[in-house]
């Protein structure tokens, strides 16, 4: 079974398909990149995958449980439980300390634990950095911060939406390089991202463009192969 | 680290952290309890500030005699049944005729001091009397008599006037009565009486000096009190001195008590009705300010909900906040009010304010339900931010 699975979603809005008729599968432990210009359903995929919107129609299976049919009460405990989010903006709250932001995901989902918040902190090498206000840190450090508060719970699947978008290069190579790390140890990853650079580190990269699943590309590393084009598998 | 810990940490350091954004709420709620507990302390204290006002205009209560005379004594002991701390003056008054230049004049014995406080309004040109010796004289008997101040007035008292059934005793028995000597003391007008009533008719000596002139002592025909009470306070003394000393009979004097009973029913409603004013003034101006609070905040929220926050957590965070809030603008407000308190009084009553210590916790708890109640509606629109509000990039 696989960890998640979408089958022929569909996101209408009015006379707006902003998904369209979309499907796919992410393997436990797989890291997958999901790219597409503006416009081409990304946000709202990443939303439906994150537990904050349904689909009008379709079902999207998260560890065997049809999410789509959740209610909103429930789908917050699952995304509670099941997912770590990193955003593009960071999104830390700016009064509170690094390890405190750390431990604010703790708080929500059992119990603050600062030395295992501490230990979260280390592991994106800002062990030094935990006291600091977000305003005392850089855009790269915020955003280590943000991995470590969304790997804290130990979710099922780390969702990044334009992890990068915000960084400079150097700041870029460090977070891609905790994506490697994470991976290694097995952490599910969905990336949306617009950096084909970011993209092509993953195994897999779904390309949307107007709500479709247009293309689905291997990365070379793993298996090299295009599996999909314009949403034809390729033998 | 307990939840409860984490919980307490996040609303201090959302306040401690986000000084300049939430000093704005903490002095908009901290100005609502400082008026309120300033009004109410004003509220309290109306009635014993008025009181002591009212006093000026003289006794409020009236000891005479159930049966012919009562006693220093009589008086002591319903005086005592009062608290200490109200009595502003106690004037006792023994009335005697007396003869000045061959004329008789209504002499009164009293105590100068109690006599002084329970009509302050007594205006008198020259100087109050004092001691024994001096005497203050009615404006009308010093113009009949063309008397000064400085002069010394010849008082004269027939011994065998005092008492009726005495001479009617010793009229058939005795010759000697009808040549019984006058008494006459000397005394200085150290004053004149201007008081627009019928006091202008009397002299007025000390007690004592009354007692050795007519050679009797003990004797108190009426009594004058002012007693800094309201109306409800002052009846239930009177009746307990009723009960109490059968000598004497308390009664009230209601063109007093009733006019202090009506305006401060009037100024006591009036200052309610600027607290109920400032109340909501309050809580609208907390409601705006939480309001702005929380969509000035909508991303955070977005945030806290993203990584798992239920409403219940949102509304108990933002709640505890605005709590939280309202125990320092409470805490700040209760010292304020006072200071406030005691400014409106010096300057309206011209006298300090007493601290009241229940009215802290009070002040407090009533800032903290005003804020919480008009955090009520901002804080529940907390709970409809989208989560995905934060994955929308810029």
């Amino acid at each position: 079974m696989s960890l998640l699975e979408l089958k022929n979603v569909y996101k209408i809005y009015g006379e707006l398909h902003a998904l369209d008729d979309v499907s796919l599968k992410v393997e436990k432990g797989e890291w997958v990149s999901i790219m597409g210009p503006s416009g081409s359903g990304k946000s709202t995929m990443m939303n439906i995958i994150g537990c904050m919107d349904k689909p009008t129609k379709g079902e999207v299976l998260l560890d065997g449980v049809d999410i789509s049919k959740e209610s909103a009460r429930n789908l917050t405990s699952i995304r509670r439980d099941k997912i770590g989010l990193i955003f593009q903006q960071f999104h830390l709250v700016n009064y509170l300390t690094a390890v405190e932001n750390v431990m604010l995901a703790q708080y929500y989902h059992s119990l603050p634990d600062e030395k295992e918040a501490l230990e979260a902190l280390e592991r994106v090498g800002l062990a030094d950095r935990a006291k600091h206000l977000p305003s005392q840190l850089s855009g790269g450090e915020q955003q280590r911060v943000c991995v470590a508060r969304a790997l804290i719970n130990y979710p099922e699947i780390i969702l990044a939406d334009e992890p990068t978008g915000n960084l400079d290069e150097a700041n870029e190579e460090i977070v891609v390089d905790l994506f490697h790390k994470l991976h290694d140890e097995g952490t599910t990853l969905i990336v949306v991202t617009h950096d084909p650079e970011v993209a092509e580190v993953a195994q897999r990269t779904l390309v949307l463009r107007s709500g479709r699943l247009a293309k689905e590309v291997v990365n070379e590393n793993f298996t090299g192969k295009i599996r999909f084009d314009n949403g034809n598998p390729i033998k | 680290m307990s939840k409860r810990r984490m919980f307490v940490k996040m609303i201090t350091a959302s306040l401690m952290r986000r000084r300049s954004r939430m000093i704005v709420a903490l002095l908009s709620i901290a100005i609502g309890a400082t008026i309120l507990s300033g009004l109410i302390s004003i509220y309290y204290d109306v009635p014993r500030q008025m009181g002591a006002e009212f006093r000026n205009y003289g006794a409020n209560m009236i000891f005479t005699a159930n049966d012919g005379s009562f006693t220093a004594a009589d008086m002591n002991r319903g005086a005592a049944d009062i608290d200490e701390e109200n009595i502003v003056g106690i004037a006792p008054y023994r009335y005697e005729n007396v003869r000045i230049h061959e004329r008789p004049i209504v002499a009164a014995g009293t105590d100068p001091e109690g006599a002084k406080a329970a009509s302050p309004y007594w205006n008198v040109e020259g100087e109050w009397f004092k001691n024994n010796g001096e005497i203050l004289v009615g404006k009308n008997v010093a113009e009949s008599f063309r008397i000064k101040v400085g002069d010394l007035l010849e008082v004269s008292y027939t011994p065998g006037a005092k008492s009726d059934d005495k001479e009617a005793d010793s009229e058939a028995t005795s010759q000697e009565d009808e040549v019984v000597l006058d008494n006459t003391a000397y005394l200085n007008v150290v004053g004149i009486l201007d008081t627009g009533g019928s006091e202008e008719d009397y002299v007025y000596m000390t007690l004592a000096d009354l007692e050795t002139l007519t050679e009797t002592s003990g004797r108190i025909d009426v009594a004058e009190l002012s007693i800094s009470a309201t109306a409800d306070e002052l009846s239930s003394y009177a009746d307990k001195i009723n009960s109490t000393v059968p000598a004497i009979h308390a009664s009230l004097v209601k063109r007093v008590t009733a006019s202090e009973a009506t305006v401060l029913t009037k100024l006591q409603a009036l200052v309610l009705l600027v607290t109920i004013v400032v109340l909501a003034l309050t809580m609208i101006c907390v409601a705006t300010t939480m309001t702005a609070v929380v969509a000035e905040r909508r991303k955070e929220i977005g945030l806290r909900k993203a990584i798992g926050a239920s409403d219940k957590s949102i509304i108990q965070e933002f709640m505890g906040e605005s709590m939280l809030l309202g125990l320092l603008g409470g805490i700040l407000g209760s010292v304020l009010g006072y200071v406030f308190a005691q400014e409106v009084s010096s300057s309206v009553f011209g006298s300090s304010i007493s601290f009241r210590p229940l009215l802290v916790p009070v002040t407090i708890l009533v800032s903290i339900a005003v804020t919480g109640i008009s955090s009520l509606m901002p804080i529940r629109s907390a709970t409809d931010v989208d989560p995905a509000l934060v994955l929308k990039g810029e």
